[in-house]
Protein backbone atom coordinates (compact mmCIF):
# COMPACT_ATOMS: atom_id res chain seq x y z
CA UNK A 1 0.00 0.00 0.00
CA UNK A 2 1.05 3.64 -1.29
CA UNK A 3 1.63 6.52 1.11
CA UNK A 4 1.44 9.19 -1.15
CA UNK A 5 2.21 13.01 -0.17
CA UNK A 6 -0.06 15.54 -1.62
CA UNK A 7 1.73 18.29 -2.66
CA UNK A 8 -0.93 20.73 -2.23
CA UNK A 9 -2.60 18.89 1.15
CA UNK A 10 0.82 18.74 1.86
CA UNK A 11 0.43 15.61 3.68
CA UNK A 12 0.83 11.80 3.30
CA UNK A 13 -2.41 10.00 3.09
CA UNK A 14 -2.59 6.03 1.89
CA UNK A 15 -3.58 5.53 -2.06
CA UNK A 16 -7.07 4.37 -1.14
CA UNK A 17 -7.65 8.73 -1.17
CA UNK A 18 -5.86 9.21 -4.99
CA UNK A 19 -6.60 7.86 -7.99
CA UNK A 20 -4.04 7.02 -10.82
CA UNK A 21 -4.49 9.23 -13.81
CA UNK A 22 -1.50 7.41 -16.28
CA UNK A 23 1.83 8.54 -17.68
CA UNK A 24 2.63 12.02 -17.06
CA UNK A 25 4.16 14.79 -19.53
CA UNK A 26 2.77 13.48 -22.47
CA UNK A 27 1.79 16.53 -24.33
CA UNK A 28 -1.42 16.71 -26.23
CA UNK A 29 -0.27 17.49 -29.67
CA UNK A 30 -0.69 21.09 -30.85
CA UNK A 31 -2.17 20.71 -34.42
CA UNK A 32 -4.07 17.04 -34.34
CA UNK A 33 -5.16 17.34 -38.29
CA UNK A 34 -1.73 17.67 -38.91
CA UNK A 35 -0.47 14.21 -37.36
CA UNK A 36 -0.44 11.13 -39.40
CA UNK A 37 -2.71 7.99 -38.26
CA UNK A 38 0.08 6.42 -36.73
CA UNK A 39 1.37 9.31 -34.47
CA UNK A 40 -2.30 10.23 -33.80
CA UNK A 41 -2.53 6.39 -32.57
CA UNK A 42 0.96 6.70 -30.96
CA UNK A 43 0.04 9.74 -28.60
CA UNK A 44 -3.54 8.16 -28.02
CA UNK A 45 -2.05 4.92 -26.87
CA UNK A 46 1.13 4.05 -26.72
CA UNK A 47 3.45 4.42 -23.01
CA UNK A 48 6.92 3.86 -21.84
CA UNK A 49 5.47 1.24 -19.27
CA UNK A 50 8.86 1.80 -17.34
CA UNK A 51 10.33 -0.49 -15.39
CA UNK A 52 12.15 1.37 -12.96
CA UNK A 53 11.35 5.50 -12.33
CA UNK A 54 8.72 6.35 -13.80
CA UNK A 55 6.93 9.59 -14.02
CA UNK A 56 3.37 9.34 -13.73
CA UNK A 57 0.17 11.45 -12.09
CA UNK A 58 -2.18 11.12 -9.74
CA UNK A 59 -5.16 12.88 -8.31
CA UNK A 60 -6.03 13.43 -5.06
CA UNK A 61 -9.83 12.33 -5.41
CA UNK A 62 -11.10 11.90 -1.42
CA UNK A 63 -9.36 15.43 -0.98
CA UNK A 64 -7.93 18.61 -2.91
CA UNK A 65 -9.02 16.59 -5.80
CA UNK A 66 -6.03 18.38 -7.61
CA UNK A 67 -3.90 16.51 -9.58
CA UNK A 68 -0.14 16.00 -9.34
CA UNK A 69 2.89 14.46 -10.64
CA UNK A 70 4.51 11.19 -9.26
CA UNK A 71 8.33 9.76 -9.92
CA UNK A 72 7.55 6.50 -8.66
CA UNK A 73 9.95 3.54 -8.97
CA UNK A 74 7.64 0.64 -10.69
CA UNK A 75 9.64 -2.14 -9.00
CA UNK A 76 10.66 -0.94 -5.37
CA UNK A 77 7.08 1.58 -5.48
CA UNK A 78 9.36 4.12 -3.68
CA UNK A 79 8.37 7.31 -4.44
CA UNK A 80 11.32 9.52 -5.69
CA UNK A 81 9.45 13.30 -5.93
CA UNK A 82 6.27 14.64 -5.93
CA UNK A 83 5.46 17.81 -7.85
CA UNK A 84 2.75 20.17 -9.31
CA UNK A 85 0.91 19.38 -12.47
CA UNK A 86 2.32 22.37 -15.08
CA UNK A 87 6.37 21.91 -13.59
CA UNK A 88 8.71 20.38 -16.23
CA UNK A 89 10.07 17.14 -15.11
CA UNK A 90 13.96 18.34 -14.66
CA UNK A 91 12.80 21.49 -12.89
CA UNK A 92 15.06 21.65 -9.70
CA UNK A 93 14.18 25.15 -8.65
CA UNK A 94 13.06 23.02 -5.33
CA UNK A 95 10.55 26.10 -5.49
CA UNK A 96 7.46 23.21 -5.18
CA UNK A 97 4.92 23.83 -2.91
CA UNK B 1 10.53 -39.43 -25.09
CA UNK B 2 9.06 -42.00 -22.84
CA UNK B 3 5.32 -42.01 -23.58
CA UNK B 4 3.00 -41.66 -20.66
CA UNK B 5 0.10 -45.04 -20.36
CA UNK B 6 -1.00 -47.36 -18.23
CA UNK B 7 1.40 -50.37 -19.30
CA UNK B 8 4.47 -47.40 -18.74
CA UNK B 9 3.14 -47.05 -15.05
CA UNK B 10 2.64 -50.23 -14.15
CA UNK B 11 6.56 -51.04 -15.54
CA UNK B 12 7.68 -48.02 -13.79
CA UNK B 13 5.71 -48.92 -10.41
CA UNK B 14 6.99 -52.55 -10.15
CA UNK B 15 10.78 -50.77 -10.19
CA UNK B 16 9.46 -48.21 -7.51
CA UNK B 17 9.14 -44.99 -10.13
CA UNK B 18 13.03 -44.89 -9.33
CA UNK B 19 13.67 -44.56 -12.74
CA UNK B 20 11.10 -42.14 -15.09
CA UNK B 21 13.13 -40.06 -17.68
CA UNK B 22 13.41 -36.47 -17.34
CA UNK B 23 10.62 -34.64 -18.84
CA UNK B 24 13.04 -32.68 -21.06
CA UNK B 25 16.39 -31.82 -21.77
CA UNK B 26 18.81 -29.13 -20.10
CA UNK B 27 20.41 -28.09 -23.66
CA UNK B 28 23.75 -26.20 -23.70
CA UNK B 29 22.54 -22.82 -25.40
CA UNK B 30 23.92 -23.35 -29.03
CA UNK B 31 25.81 -19.85 -30.92
CA UNK B 32 22.56 -19.57 -33.15
CA UNK B 33 18.90 -20.36 -33.95
CA UNK B 34 16.65 -20.13 -37.02
CA UNK B 35 13.87 -18.73 -34.29
CA UNK B 36 14.33 -17.59 -30.77
CA UNK B 37 11.28 -17.41 -29.03
CA UNK B 38 11.52 -15.14 -25.43
CA UNK B 39 9.76 -16.53 -22.49
CA UNK B 40 8.91 -19.67 -21.46
CA UNK B 41 5.42 -19.33 -20.44
CA UNK B 42 2.10 -21.53 -21.54
CA UNK B 43 2.27 -19.44 -24.80
CA UNK B 44 5.77 -19.00 -25.21
CA UNK B 45 6.38 -22.77 -25.16
CA UNK B 46 2.83 -23.62 -26.78
CA UNK B 47 4.36 -21.69 -29.83
CA UNK B 48 7.41 -23.35 -29.58
CA UNK B 49 5.39 -26.98 -29.90
CA UNK B 50 3.44 -26.08 -32.73
CA UNK B 51 5.99 -24.63 -34.87
CA UNK B 52 8.09 -27.42 -34.30
CA UNK B 53 4.98 -29.75 -35.36
CA UNK B 54 2.64 -28.09 -37.16
CA UNK B 55 5.78 -25.84 -39.40
CA UNK B 56 8.52 -28.24 -39.12
CA UNK B 57 10.97 -25.99 -37.79
CA UNK B 58 12.92 -27.17 -34.92
CA UNK B 59 16.04 -25.46 -35.09
CA UNK B 60 14.04 -23.40 -31.94
CA UNK B 61 15.04 -22.06 -28.35
CA UNK B 62 12.83 -21.16 -25.26
CA UNK B 63 15.18 -18.70 -23.19
CA UNK B 64 13.43 -18.52 -19.65
CA UNK B 65 15.15 -16.40 -17.36
CA UNK B 66 13.42 -18.35 -14.12
CA UNK B 67 11.86 -21.70 -14.74
CA UNK B 68 9.10 -22.52 -17.25
CA UNK B 69 5.96 -21.35 -16.01
CA UNK B 70 7.25 -19.63 -13.37
CA UNK B 71 5.11 -16.18 -14.45
CA UNK B 72 1.58 -15.71 -15.50
CA UNK B 73 0.90 -19.03 -16.42
CA UNK B 74 1.91 -20.11 -12.92
CA UNK B 75 -0.06 -18.23 -10.93
CA UNK B 76 -3.39 -17.85 -12.95
CA UNK B 77 -6.64 -18.55 -11.52
CA UNK B 78 -7.04 -20.89 -14.82
CA UNK B 79 -10.67 -20.15 -15.73
CA UNK B 80 -10.90 -20.91 -19.46
CA UNK B 81 -13.88 -20.50 -21.40
CA UNK B 82 -14.84 -17.97 -24.99
CA UNK B 83 -17.97 -16.37 -24.60
CA UNK B 84 -16.39 -12.93 -25.44
CA UNK B 85 -18.63 -10.45 -27.40
CA UNK B 86 -16.82 -8.85 -30.71
CA UNK B 87 -16.83 -11.92 -33.25
CA UNK B 88 -12.69 -11.75 -33.50
CA UNK B 89 -12.29 -12.28 -30.30
CA UNK B 90 -15.06 -14.73 -29.98
CA UNK B 91 -13.31 -16.58 -32.43
CA UNK B 92 -9.98 -16.78 -31.29
CA UNK B 93 -10.92 -17.38 -28.06
CA UNK B 94 -13.06 -20.29 -28.92
CA UNK B 95 -10.61 -21.70 -31.19
CA UNK B 96 -8.37 -21.99 -28.43
CA UNK B 97 -11.47 -23.62 -25.89
CA UNK B 98 -11.48 -26.35 -28.77
CA UNK B 99 -8.26 -27.06 -28.50
CA UNK B 100 -8.29 -27.70 -24.95
CA UNK B 101 -10.94 -30.24 -25.44
CA UNK B 102 -8.18 -32.74 -26.58
CA UNK B 103 -4.89 -31.20 -25.29
CA UNK B 104 -3.83 -34.09 -22.57
CA UNK B 105 -4.24 -36.40 -25.52
CA UNK B 106 -2.26 -34.12 -27.98
CA UNK B 107 0.30 -33.69 -25.49
CA UNK B 108 0.29 -36.66 -23.86
CA UNK B 109 0.13 -35.41 -20.40
CA UNK B 110 -2.72 -35.10 -18.39
CA UNK B 111 -3.28 -30.84 -17.84
CA UNK B 112 -6.67 -31.69 -16.29
CA UNK B 113 -9.02 -29.84 -18.44
CA UNK B 114 -12.08 -30.09 -16.66
CA UNK B 115 -15.24 -28.52 -18.38
CA UNK B 116 -17.42 -28.02 -15.53
CA UNK B 117 -18.97 -24.99 -16.76
CA UNK B 118 -18.40 -20.86 -15.96
CA UNK B 119 -21.09 -18.55 -14.90
CA UNK B 120 -21.02 -14.59 -15.44
CA UNK B 121 -23.18 -13.20 -12.55
CA UNK B 122 -25.64 -10.37 -12.69
CA UNK B 123 -26.44 -7.94 -10.06
CA UNK B 124 -28.04 -5.15 -12.09
CA UNK B 125 -30.70 -4.66 -14.85
CA UNK B 126 -28.47 -3.54 -16.80
CA UNK B 127 -25.73 -6.50 -15.93
CA UNK B 128 -28.60 -9.06 -16.74
CA UNK B 129 -29.49 -6.91 -20.73
CA UNK B 130 -25.44 -6.97 -21.41
CA UNK B 131 -25.68 -10.66 -20.44
CA UNK B 132 -28.38 -11.22 -23.08
CA UNK B 133 -26.96 -9.43 -25.39
CA UNK B 134 -23.17 -11.27 -25.04
CA UNK B 135 -24.96 -14.42 -25.08
CA UNK B 136 -26.90 -13.85 -28.17
CA UNK B 137 -23.30 -12.93 -29.67
CA UNK B 138 -22.02 -16.10 -28.50
CA UNK B 139 -24.64 -17.88 -30.36
CA UNK B 140 -24.55 -16.03 -33.44
CA UNK B 141 -20.72 -17.22 -33.43
CA UNK B 142 -21.88 -21.19 -32.64
CA UNK B 143 -20.94 -20.52 -29.19
CA UNK B 144 -22.20 -22.47 -26.38
CA UNK B 145 -24.82 -19.91 -23.67
CA UNK B 146 -27.29 -19.77 -21.69
CA UNK B 147 -29.08 -17.21 -19.75
CA UNK B 148 -30.00 -18.36 -16.44
CA UNK B 149 -32.09 -17.58 -13.89
CA UNK B 150 -31.78 -16.82 -10.15
CA UNK B 151 -33.27 -20.00 -9.45
CA UNK B 152 -31.36 -21.81 -12.16
CA UNK B 153 -28.06 -20.44 -10.62
CA UNK B 154 -28.78 -21.26 -7.50
CA UNK B 155 -29.15 -25.06 -8.08
CA UNK B 156 -25.95 -24.95 -9.60
CA UNK B 157 -24.50 -23.48 -6.90
CA UNK B 158 -26.24 -23.64 -3.51
CA UNK B 159 -23.60 -22.39 -1.35
CA UNK B 160 -23.82 -19.07 -2.68
CA UNK B 161 -26.35 -16.76 -1.51
CA UNK B 162 -28.60 -15.91 -3.78
CA UNK B 163 -31.33 -14.08 -1.22
CA UNK B 164 -33.29 -10.92 -2.76
CA UNK B 165 -32.22 -9.43 0.02
CA UNK B 166 -28.29 -9.58 -0.29
CA UNK B 167 -26.70 -6.45 -1.06
CA UNK B 168 -26.15 -6.68 -4.67
CA UNK B 169 -28.84 -9.95 -5.33
CA UNK B 170 -28.14 -12.07 -8.20
CA UNK B 171 -31.01 -11.36 -10.51
CA UNK B 172 -29.26 -14.30 -13.04
CA UNK B 173 -26.14 -15.22 -15.00
CA UNK B 174 -24.66 -15.98 -18.40
CA UNK B 175 -23.85 -20.04 -18.35
CA UNK B 176 -21.49 -21.12 -20.88
CA UNK B 177 -21.14 -25.33 -19.83
CA UNK B 178 -18.04 -25.99 -22.20
CA UNK B 179 -15.73 -23.62 -20.08
CA UNK B 180 -13.96 -24.55 -16.68
CA UNK B 181 -10.29 -24.94 -15.51
CA UNK B 182 -6.97 -26.62 -16.10
CA UNK B 183 -4.11 -27.47 -14.00
CA UNK B 184 -2.00 -24.77 -15.32
CA UNK B 185 1.53 -26.05 -14.34
CA UNK B 186 0.61 -29.12 -16.12
CA UNK B 187 -0.20 -27.15 -19.05
CA UNK B 188 3.64 -25.30 -19.63
CA UNK B 189 4.69 -28.49 -18.45
CA UNK B 190 3.11 -30.67 -21.23
CA UNK B 191 4.00 -28.10 -23.95
CA UNK B 192 7.49 -28.31 -22.86
CA UNK B 193 7.91 -32.16 -22.93
CA UNK B 194 6.43 -31.93 -26.58
CA UNK B 195 8.46 -29.26 -27.96
CA UNK B 196 11.04 -30.44 -26.33
CA UNK B 197 10.80 -34.43 -27.81
CA UNK B 198 10.34 -32.53 -30.95
CA UNK B 199 13.87 -31.18 -30.49
CA UNK B 200 13.23 -27.17 -29.52
CA UNK B 201 16.24 -26.00 -26.97
CA UNK B 202 14.53 -25.56 -23.31
CA UNK B 203 16.94 -22.81 -21.59
CA UNK B 204 16.25 -22.39 -18.28
CA UNK B 205 17.89 -19.78 -16.14
CA UNK B 206 18.91 -17.50 -18.76
CA UNK B 207 17.41 -13.88 -19.28
CA UNK B 208 17.44 -11.76 -22.49
CA UNK B 209 19.16 -8.62 -21.60
CA UNK B 210 19.30 -6.93 -24.80
CA UNK B 211 18.24 -7.52 -28.89
CA UNK B 212 21.22 -7.15 -31.59
CA UNK B 213 18.72 -4.94 -34.67
CA UNK B 214 20.90 -4.45 -37.62
CA UNK B 215 19.76 -2.62 -40.90
CA UNK B 216 16.06 -2.77 -39.47
CA UNK B 217 16.30 -6.17 -38.84
CA UNK B 218 16.85 -8.28 -35.49
CA UNK B 219 19.94 -10.47 -35.67
CA UNK B 220 19.69 -12.20 -32.44
CA UNK B 221 19.78 -11.73 -28.79
CA UNK B 222 21.95 -10.91 -25.66
CA UNK B 223 21.20 -13.29 -22.66
CA UNK B 224 23.16 -14.13 -19.27
CA UNK B 225 24.91 -16.86 -21.16
CA UNK B 226 26.31 -14.81 -23.88
CA UNK B 227 25.04 -13.76 -27.63
CA UNK B 228 22.89 -16.02 -29.21
CA UNK B 229 21.64 -15.46 -32.87
CA UNK B 230 18.65 -16.05 -34.51
CA UNK B 231 17.02 -14.64 -37.84
CA UNK B 232 13.36 -14.46 -35.88
CA UNK B 233 12.65 -13.40 -32.12
CA UNK B 234 9.32 -14.01 -30.94
CA UNK B 235 8.30 -12.45 -27.43
CA UNK B 236 5.82 -14.30 -25.22
CA UNK B 237 6.75 -12.52 -22.07
CA UNK B 238 3.55 -10.59 -20.66
CA UNK B 239 4.00 -7.74 -18.11
CA UNK B 240 7.18 -7.89 -19.45
CA UNK B 241 6.96 -7.15 -23.15
CA UNK B 242 7.33 -3.25 -22.14
CA UNK B 243 10.90 -4.12 -21.32
CA UNK B 244 11.38 -6.21 -24.49
CA UNK B 245 10.34 -3.67 -26.87
CA UNK B 246 12.40 -1.19 -25.20
CA UNK B 247 15.33 -3.43 -26.30
CA UNK B 248 14.83 -3.44 -29.31
CA UNK B 249 14.17 0.47 -29.70
CA UNK B 250 10.09 0.38 -29.45
CA UNK B 251 6.69 1.42 -27.69
CA UNK B 252 4.10 -0.69 -27.33
CA UNK B 253 0.53 0.12 -26.17
CA UNK B 254 0.82 -2.07 -23.19
CA UNK B 255 1.23 -1.16 -19.28
CA UNK B 256 2.26 -3.32 -16.59
CA UNK B 257 0.24 -4.32 -13.82
CA UNK B 258 -0.19 -7.00 -10.84
CA UNK B 259 -2.83 -8.90 -10.63
CA UNK B 260 -3.68 -10.87 -7.16
CA UNK B 261 -5.04 -14.36 -6.68
CA UNK B 262 -5.16 -16.67 -3.29
CA UNK B 263 -6.25 -20.05 -2.41
CA UNK B 264 -7.75 -21.69 0.82
CA UNK B 265 -6.63 -24.83 2.49
CA UNK B 266 -8.50 -27.74 0.63
CA UNK B 267 -11.80 -28.51 1.79
CA UNK B 268 -14.58 -31.13 0.68
CA UNK B 269 -15.90 -30.52 -2.82
CA UNK B 270 -18.23 -27.51 -2.44
CA UNK B 271 -18.48 -25.16 -5.76
CA UNK B 272 -18.82 -27.67 -9.07
CA UNK B 273 -18.87 -24.52 -11.63
CA UNK B 274 -16.63 -21.51 -11.94
CA UNK B 275 -18.04 -18.26 -10.46
CA UNK B 276 -17.91 -14.57 -12.05
CA UNK B 277 -18.89 -11.46 -11.29
CA UNK B 278 -17.85 -8.25 -12.60
CA UNK B 279 -20.53 -5.89 -10.45
CA UNK B 280 -18.70 -7.49 -7.33
CA UNK B 281 -15.55 -7.84 -8.74
CA UNK B 282 -13.91 -11.87 -7.70
CA UNK B 283 -13.95 -15.04 -9.78
CA UNK B 284 -13.81 -18.28 -7.53
CA UNK B 285 -13.44 -21.65 -8.54
CA UNK B 286 -12.45 -25.10 -6.32
CA UNK B 287 -9.36 -26.92 -7.58
CA UNK B 288 -8.82 -30.86 -7.77
CA UNK B 289 -7.12 -30.34 -4.86
CA UNK B 290 -10.14 -28.82 -3.04
CA UNK B 291 -8.60 -25.77 -2.41
CA UNK B 292 -10.59 -22.53 -3.54
CA UNK B 293 -8.88 -20.65 -5.79
CA UNK B 294 -9.97 -16.93 -5.48
CA UNK B 295 -9.07 -13.85 -8.07
CA UNK B 296 -8.57 -10.19 -7.28
CA UNK B 297 -8.66 -7.23 -9.33
CA UNK B 298 -5.28 -5.67 -10.97
CA UNK B 299 -4.04 -2.54 -9.45
CA UNK B 300 -4.92 0.74 -10.05
CA UNK B 301 -1.51 1.59 -11.08
CA UNK B 302 1.77 0.57 -13.09
CA UNK B 303 3.85 -1.92 -11.17
CA UNK B 304 6.37 -4.61 -11.53
CA UNK B 305 6.63 -5.95 -8.26
CA UNK B 306 4.85 -9.83 -7.93
CA UNK B 307 2.69 -8.58 -5.26
CA UNK B 308 -0.71 -6.38 -5.16
CA UNK B 309 -1.72 -3.47 -3.81
CA UNK B 310 -3.55 -4.54 -0.11
CA UNK B 311 -6.99 -2.75 -0.80
CA UNK B 312 -7.83 -4.69 -4.07
CA UNK B 313 -7.48 -7.97 -2.40
CA UNK B 314 -9.71 -6.30 0.59
CA UNK B 315 -12.22 -5.87 -1.91
CA UNK B 316 -11.92 -9.55 -3.64
CA UNK B 317 -12.29 -11.21 -0.14
CA UNK B 318 -15.08 -8.63 0.75
CA UNK B 319 -17.28 -9.94 -2.76
CA UNK B 320 -16.02 -13.83 -1.60
CA UNK B 321 -17.74 -13.58 1.77
CA UNK B 322 -20.81 -11.55 0.39
CA UNK B 323 -21.63 -14.04 -2.25
CA UNK B 324 -20.55 -17.31 -0.23
CA UNK B 325 -21.05 -16.22 3.93
CA UNK B 326 -20.09 -20.05 4.32
CA UNK B 327 -16.83 -19.27 3.27
CA UNK B 328 -15.88 -16.24 5.64
CA UNK B 329 -13.98 -19.21 7.95
CA UNK B 330 -12.11 -20.76 5.15
CA UNK B 331 -8.54 -19.91 6.15
CA UNK B 332 -6.25 -18.82 3.56
CA UNK B 333 -3.10 -20.79 2.63
CA UNK B 334 -1.16 -18.72 0.13
CA UNK B 335 -1.48 -15.20 -1.56
CA UNK B 336 0.62 -13.50 -4.83
CA UNK B 337 0.63 -11.44 -7.86
CA UNK B 338 1.30 -11.58 -11.35
CA UNK B 339 2.67 -8.57 -14.01
CA UNK B 340 -0.05 -8.35 -16.57
CA UNK B 341 0.16 -6.93 -19.62
CA UNK B 342 -2.85 -4.40 -20.37
CA UNK B 343 -4.01 -3.68 -24.23
CA UNK B 344 -6.05 -0.54 -24.16
CA UNK B 345 -8.98 -2.12 -25.64
CA UNK B 346 -8.63 -5.89 -23.49
CA UNK B 347 -7.75 -7.38 -26.89
CA UNK B 348 -4.00 -9.13 -27.10
CA UNK B 349 -1.73 -8.19 -30.15
CA UNK B 350 0.00 -10.84 -32.01
CA UNK B 351 2.12 -10.07 -34.80
CA UNK B 352 5.22 -8.62 -36.44
CA UNK B 353 6.64 -5.44 -35.12
CA UNK B 354 8.38 -2.36 -37.10
CA UNK B 355 11.73 -4.58 -37.02
CA UNK B 356 12.00 -7.27 -39.59
CA UNK B 357 12.12 -10.71 -37.87
CA UNK B 358 10.67 -9.13 -34.57
CA UNK B 359 7.04 -10.98 -33.45
CA UNK B 360 5.15 -10.11 -30.15
CA UNK B 361 2.17 -11.91 -28.75
CA UNK B 362 1.28 -10.18 -25.73
CA UNK B 363 -1.40 -8.30 -24.15
CA UNK B 364 -3.20 -11.13 -22.83
CA UNK B 365 -3.51 -9.01 -19.75
CA UNK B 366 -5.59 -10.96 -16.76
CA UNK B 367 -7.11 -13.31 -19.00
CA UNK B 368 -5.11 -14.98 -21.41
CA UNK B 369 -4.26 -18.60 -20.06
CA UNK B 370 -7.66 -19.90 -20.97
CA UNK B 371 -6.18 -18.63 -24.90
CA UNK B 372 -2.44 -21.09 -24.69
CA UNK B 373 -3.18 -23.69 -27.13
CA UNK B 374 -4.94 -21.41 -29.41
CA UNK B 375 -2.37 -18.07 -29.19
CA UNK B 376 0.80 -20.90 -29.60
CA UNK B 377 -0.87 -22.45 -32.68
CA UNK B 378 -1.67 -18.80 -34.42
CA UNK B 379 1.56 -17.06 -32.94
CA UNK B 380 3.48 -20.25 -34.84
CA UNK B 381 1.59 -19.87 -37.91
CA UNK B 382 2.21 -16.40 -37.63
CA UNK B 383 5.67 -16.71 -37.46
CA UNK B 384 6.66 -19.64 -39.39
CA UNK B 385 5.13 -17.90 -42.29
CA UNK B 386 6.05 -14.47 -41.61
CA UNK B 387 2.03 -12.89 -42.27
CA UNK B 388 -0.69 -12.80 -39.79
CA UNK B 389 -2.69 -16.20 -38.73
CA UNK B 390 -6.02 -15.24 -39.73
CA UNK B 391 -7.61 -15.61 -36.38
CA UNK B 392 -4.96 -13.29 -35.69
CA UNK B 393 -5.05 -10.48 -38.29
CA UNK B 394 -7.73 -8.15 -36.54
CA UNK B 395 -5.15 -8.72 -33.59
CA UNK B 396 -1.99 -6.72 -35.12
CA UNK B 397 0.18 -3.38 -33.44
CA UNK B 398 -1.36 -1.73 -36.87
CA UNK B 399 -4.99 -1.57 -35.05
CA UNK B 400 -4.02 1.50 -33.20
CA UNK B 401 -3.47 3.70 -36.04
CA UNK B 402 -5.87 2.36 -37.66
CA UNK B 403 -8.57 3.02 -34.64
CA UNK B 404 -9.81 -0.69 -35.27
CA UNK B 405 -9.85 -1.89 -31.91
CA UNK B 406 -11.74 -4.75 -30.59
CA UNK B 407 -13.37 -3.32 -27.14
CA UNK B 408 -13.51 -6.27 -24.55
CA UNK B 409 -13.68 -4.64 -21.75
CA UNK B 410 -17.04 -6.09 -21.41
CA UNK B 411 -16.51 -9.29 -21.19
CA UNK B 412 -13.14 -9.07 -20.22
CA UNK B 413 -13.59 -6.67 -17.38
CA UNK B 414 -13.49 -9.32 -15.13
CA UNK B 415 -9.58 -10.12 -14.01
CA UNK B 416 -10.01 -13.76 -14.84
C1 LIG C 1 -3.50 -13.65 -10.62
C2 LIG C 1 -3.78 -13.94 -12.07
C3 LIG C 1 -4.95 -14.60 -12.42
C4 LIG C 1 -5.24 -14.88 -13.74
N1 LIG C 1 -6.35 -15.60 -14.03
C5 LIG C 1 -6.61 -15.98 -15.30
C6 LIG C 1 -7.72 -16.84 -15.59
O1 LIG C 1 -8.47 -17.25 -14.69
N2 LIG C 1 -7.97 -17.18 -16.88
C7 LIG C 1 -7.17 -16.73 -17.90
O2 LIG C 1 -7.45 -17.04 -19.04
N3 LIG C 1 -6.07 -15.95 -17.65
C8 LIG C 1 -5.77 -15.57 -16.38
N4 LIG C 1 -4.67 -14.79 -16.10
C9 LIG C 1 -3.84 -14.31 -17.21
C10 LIG C 1 -2.86 -15.39 -17.68
O3 LIG C 1 -2.15 -15.88 -16.58
C11 LIG C 1 -1.86 -14.83 -18.68
O4 LIG C 1 -2.51 -14.08 -19.70
C12 LIG C 1 -1.09 -15.96 -19.38
O5 LIG C 1 -0.73 -16.96 -18.47
C13 LIG C 1 0.13 -15.39 -20.03
O6 LIG C 1 0.96 -16.44 -20.44
P1 LIG C 1 2.36 -16.11 -21.08
O7 LIG C 1 2.99 -17.41 -21.41
O8 LIG C 1 2.16 -15.13 -22.18
O9 LIG C 1 3.14 -15.31 -19.94
P2 LIG C 1 3.97 -15.81 -18.66
O10 LIG C 1 3.46 -17.11 -18.15
O11 LIG C 1 4.03 -14.67 -17.72
O12 LIG C 1 5.38 -16.11 -19.30
C14 LIG C 1 6.28 -15.08 -19.66
C15 LIG C 1 7.66 -15.57 -19.29
O13 LIG C 1 8.62 -14.67 -19.81
C16 LIG C 1 9.72 -14.67 -18.94
N5 LIG C 1 10.55 -13.48 -19.18
C17 LIG C 1 10.23 -12.18 -18.95
N6 LIG C 1 11.26 -11.37 -19.27
C18 LIG C 1 12.25 -12.18 -19.74
C19 LIG C 1 13.57 -11.94 -20.23
N7 LIG C 1 14.07 -10.70 -20.30
N8 LIG C 1 14.31 -13.01 -20.62
C20 LIG C 1 13.82 -14.27 -20.55
N9 LIG C 1 12.58 -14.55 -20.10
C21 LIG C 1 11.80 -13.52 -19.69
C22 LIG C 1 9.09 -14.70 -17.57
O14 LIG C 1 9.99 -15.17 -16.59
C23 LIG C 1 7.90 -15.62 -17.78
O15 LIG C 1 8.13 -16.95 -17.39
C24 LIG C 1 -4.35 -14.47 -14.77
C25 LIG C 1 -3.16 -13.81 -14.43
C26 LIG C 1 -2.86 -13.56 -13.09
C27 LIG C 1 -1.58 -12.87 -12.74
ZN1 LIG D 1 -4.61 16.94 -1.78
Amino acid sequence: MLRIHCPYCQEARSEEEFSYAGEAHIRRPEDPEALSDREWGEYLHFRTNARGPHREMWVHVAGCRRYFNVLRDTVSYEILDVYPIGLPPDDTSGDRP
Amino acid sequence: MERYSLPRLLAHARRHHEDWQRAWRSPTPKDAYDTVIVGGGGHGLATAYYLAKEHGVTDVAVIERGYLGGGNTGRNTTIVRSNYLRDAATRLYDFALDLWRDLSRELNFNVMFSARGVLNLGHTLQDMRDIERRVGANRLNGVDGEVLTTAEVERLVPLMNCSPKARYPVLGASWQPRGGVARHDAVAWGYARAADALGVDLLQQTEVLGMRVDGGAVTGVETSRGFIAARRVACVVAGNSGVLAAMAGLRLPIESRPLQALVSEPLKPCLDPVVMSGAVHCYISQSAKGDLVIGAGTDGYNGYGQRGSFPVLEDAVGAVCELFPAFSRVRMNRHWGGIVDLCPDACPIIGPTPVRGLYFNCGWGTGGFKSTPGSGYVFADTVANERPHPLAAPFGLDRFASGALVDEHGAAAVAH
